[in-house]
């Protein structure tokens, strides 16, 4: 690492962004770097362990998450391209060690470094303007996680009306959850559907040419949704326009 | 309690089927969302008397055992009867034992969520005895041999033509040319009838919202007002209601009540707040000649100490359930257990048993709006995985997830191998997707599939692909 003051930042990929969409990733380095953060991304990590702790698989969740704490102990900031994944580093991970005062401690460490990267960059960076550049209307969908667990919120909202050029379109409901719930959307899909149906509903009343939202789990959900439905809406993670890194894949495919 | 929960994935494809219902869940979330979020925001101190209220019931919870002892006392002192019911089936004994002694024909009810708990109505029936039950949504379902869809608004699963043919049905002496199109003909017609059977009772049966340990009062709060004629006309009065709805004093009652109704219907109070303590005194005008409480456990106190105790400082307000995204596609009968959405799916199992009501845990998202409007601060999505926790312990949970989720962990936990792993599949999967970038169909994902395209990947995963930027740079310095 470099030998400056600018702060040290890991970045915590995320499962899906690292096995779906990298341009994600490289967006988030892109808009972290532009913050004037010092960027790496520690080889030892895979998930945050999400689907063993909502599985009720407290054991291997704790097993991961001390892989998390060691991977990132020489940051001075755990930064991630979702709200869901963040949330269970700072929320959860202390929580999974109630039963270890020792170890809560550390995760408490952890959790007060740990934030999801729009309002890492608004509100730690006080970051205003984000270097991409974009013409179109965008539609916002708030992730549960993201929205009630961290409060994220107007941050996005906020970089965006600052890009020339950005006409956001507020959906319906964009608060209701779009179904996804991690492996709820496969285990209880008719449930999942229904409630992913009422969300492109929303999406599509607002004719906006894109779909923007915090996190890939959400975001492959709306956008598997909306191709299956024919839709032309392009779906795209917010880190993407805000970086202005628009040559890759969107989400939703061509 | 009979239970259907265990057919969750089946009653959910009836449920959504089912254009009738589909309707008249559409107005749920318009009939109740507003309309708390204008009186929340209304009320400087709102978020003050939840904190409040959350506190009142933990101190409460944590000396349960003295504080049902004074409310009992009380109740004595006042001259009515204390019953403990350890089961349901107590429960019903005790009721139809009090019936029983006053040659009850016919009992009038208000609206009350325990009597459903354990079954009253059908136990009264079998033993000659008819209830009738008095509050317009309850009344609805009885018409049509229901159990409730909500615990606020028991018939919110119908369209008013479904209620208007009941009422046509039954009601054989309504003339065809009279309005009955909206809620409030409906409810005249239905008052017109049960001003007859209240009169007719023996025996009035309620629930309570809140017992008062200082003073031995029962609390309900309704806003049609049937509970009220219910429980001052009968001879009797019963009031059936579970350990936990004691609080210790009127104070702390009224705390909770101004976030009781502003969490429920957006209602500042609900129209009618009626404490009642003892029979008729000598010199009082109306009231019953003997009053009754029987108080029900049912599991309840098996909860306390455990990490499920805070479901118990539930008010039954019924927020959770009017914000769930799953009952707002589903509705409350698919849940199979009379309480449905949130609070339903950690109480259910607390009640039933979690080999009985497992699936309800599972059938969240964990997007967390219920406990974001729970005027107690439950925190119900960390109890839901609770419950999936003792699943989990308990082999519980079906074998494919299992197995499925035992392999996922155990390359999750060796990042060198599961590196080796995803940089094969993934590029591979990327293949898969064609120039078209999308997958409509792959073995092991019809769970995904059968509604979405999967969006394939991009091919490198994102660590490849740094990882060569990093030698990139290296070569370049």
């Amino acid at each position: 690492m470099s030998e400056n003051n600018n702060p040290k930042v890991g970045l915590f990929v995320t499962c899906l962004v690292d096995l779906f969409r990298p341009n994600v990733g490289f967006s988030a380095v892109e808009l972290l770097e532009a913050a004037g953060c010092d960027v790496d991304v520690p080889r030892a990590q895979t998930c945050c362990g999400q689907p063993a702790y909502n599985s009720g698989d407290k054991a291997d969740t704790k097993e991961i998450a001390k892989q998390v704490l060691d991977a990132f102990s020489d940051f001075d900031f755990v930064v991630a391209p979702s709200g869901s994944c963040a949330a269970m580093i700072k929320k959860h991970y202390p929580e999974v060690f109630e039963d270890e005062p020792e170890m809560q401690a550390k995760f408490k460490a952890l959790s007060e470094k740990t934030y999801e990267l729009v309002s890492f960059l608004t509100d730690v960076m006080f970051i205003t303007q984000s270097p991409g550049a974009f013409s179109g209307s965008v539609t916002y969908h708030d992730s549960c996680s993201g929205l009630r667990e961290l409060g994220v919120k107007e941050q996005p909202r906020k970089l965006l009306k600052n890009m020339d050029g950005v006409e956001i379109r507020e959906m319906n409901d964009s608060e209701v959850c779009c179904g996804f719930g991690g492996t709820f959307c496969v285990k209880y899909s008719d449930i999942s559907n229904a409630m992913v149906s009422k969300k492109t509903q929303n999406i599509d009343d607002t004719g906006a040419d894109m779909l923007l939202a915090g996190d890939m789990g959400c975001l492959m959900n709306m956008a598997g949704k909306l191709k299956r439905q024919g839709s032309k809406t392009q779906v795209r993670h917010v880190a993407e326009v805000l970086a202005g890194k628009l040559d890759g894949k969107p989400i939703s495919g061509e | 309690m009979e239970l259907t929960s265990h057919n969750l994935k089946s009653n959910v494809k009836d449920a959504l089927g089912n254009a009738q219902l589909q309707k008249a869940l559409s107005n749920v979330p318009k009939g109740f969302i507003d309309k708390r979020a204008k009186a929340a925001a209304a009320l400087d101190e709102f978020e003050a008397l939840r904190d409040k209220g959350r506190e009142i019931k933990d101190h409460t919870l944590a000396n349960l055992d003295l504080y049902l002892q004074a409310y009992e006392q009380k109740v004595i002192e006042n001259g009515g009867h204390v019953h403990w019911a350890k089961t349901a089936e107590d429960a019903r004994r005790i009721a139809l034992e009090i019936c029983q002694k006053h040659n009850a024909k016919t009992v009038t009810k208000g609206k009350s969520m325990i009597t459903e708990e354990v079954e009253l109505n059908e136990h009264l029936l079998e033993n000659g005895i008819e209830p009738v039950e008095t509050d317009l949504g309850e009344y609805i379902i009885q018409l049509r041999n229901e159990k409730p869809s909500h615990i606020i608004a028991p018939a919110i699963h119908l369209n008013q033509g479904q209620i208007e043919e009941d009422f046509r049905r039954v009601h054989t002496h309504l003339e065809d040319d009279r309005d009955m199109s909206e809620p409030e003909t409906l409810l005249a017609e239905a008052r017109e009838v049960l001003r007859k059977r209240y009169f007719e009772a023996d025996v009035g049966f309620t629930g309570a919202n809140f017992l008062v340990a200082e003073t031995g009062s029962s609390v309900i709060v309704t806003n049609e007002g049937n509970g009220d004629l219910t429980q001052t006309l009968g001879k009797v009065h019963v009031v059936m209601a579970s350990i936990e709805k004691v609080v210790p004093t009127l104070a702390d009652c009224s705390q909770i009540l101004r976030i009781l109704a502003r969490s429920a219907t957006g209602q500042d109070m609900s129209v009618y707040t009626t404490f009642s303590t003892g029979p008729k005194r000598e010199k009082d005008p109306d009231g019953p000649d003997e009053y009754h409480v029987i108080l029900l456990d049912n599991g309840r106190s098996d909860m306390l100490g455990t990490e499920f105790e805070e479901m118990l400082r539930c008010i039954r307000c019924g927020a959770c359930i009017n914000h769930c995204p799953v009952y707002h596609s589903i509705g409350g009968h698919a849940y199979g257990s009379i309480y449905p959405g949130p609070m339903g799916s950690v109480l259910t199992p607390s009640l039933a048993g979690v080999e009985k009501a497992g699936t309800l845990p599972n059938a969240s998202t964990f997007c967390g709006r219920c406990e974001s409007v729970c005027p107690m601060r439950i925190p119900l999505p960390k109890m839901m995985r609770h419950w999936r926790e003792r699943e989990f312990e308990q082999h519980l949970q079906p074998k494919a997830a299992r197995y499925g989720l035992a392999l996922w962990a155990y390359f999750a936990k060796r990042p060198k191998l599961y590196r080796a792993l995803v940089s094969f599949a993934m590029p591979a999967l990327s293949l898969l997707g064609g120039t078209s970038k999308r997958i409509s169909s792959l073995p092991l994902a019809s769970g995904w599939t059968k509604h979405r395209e999967l969006p394939a990947p991009e091919g490198r995963t994102f660590m490849q692909a740094w990882a060569q930027r990093e030698a990139l740079k290296q070569e370049a310095k």
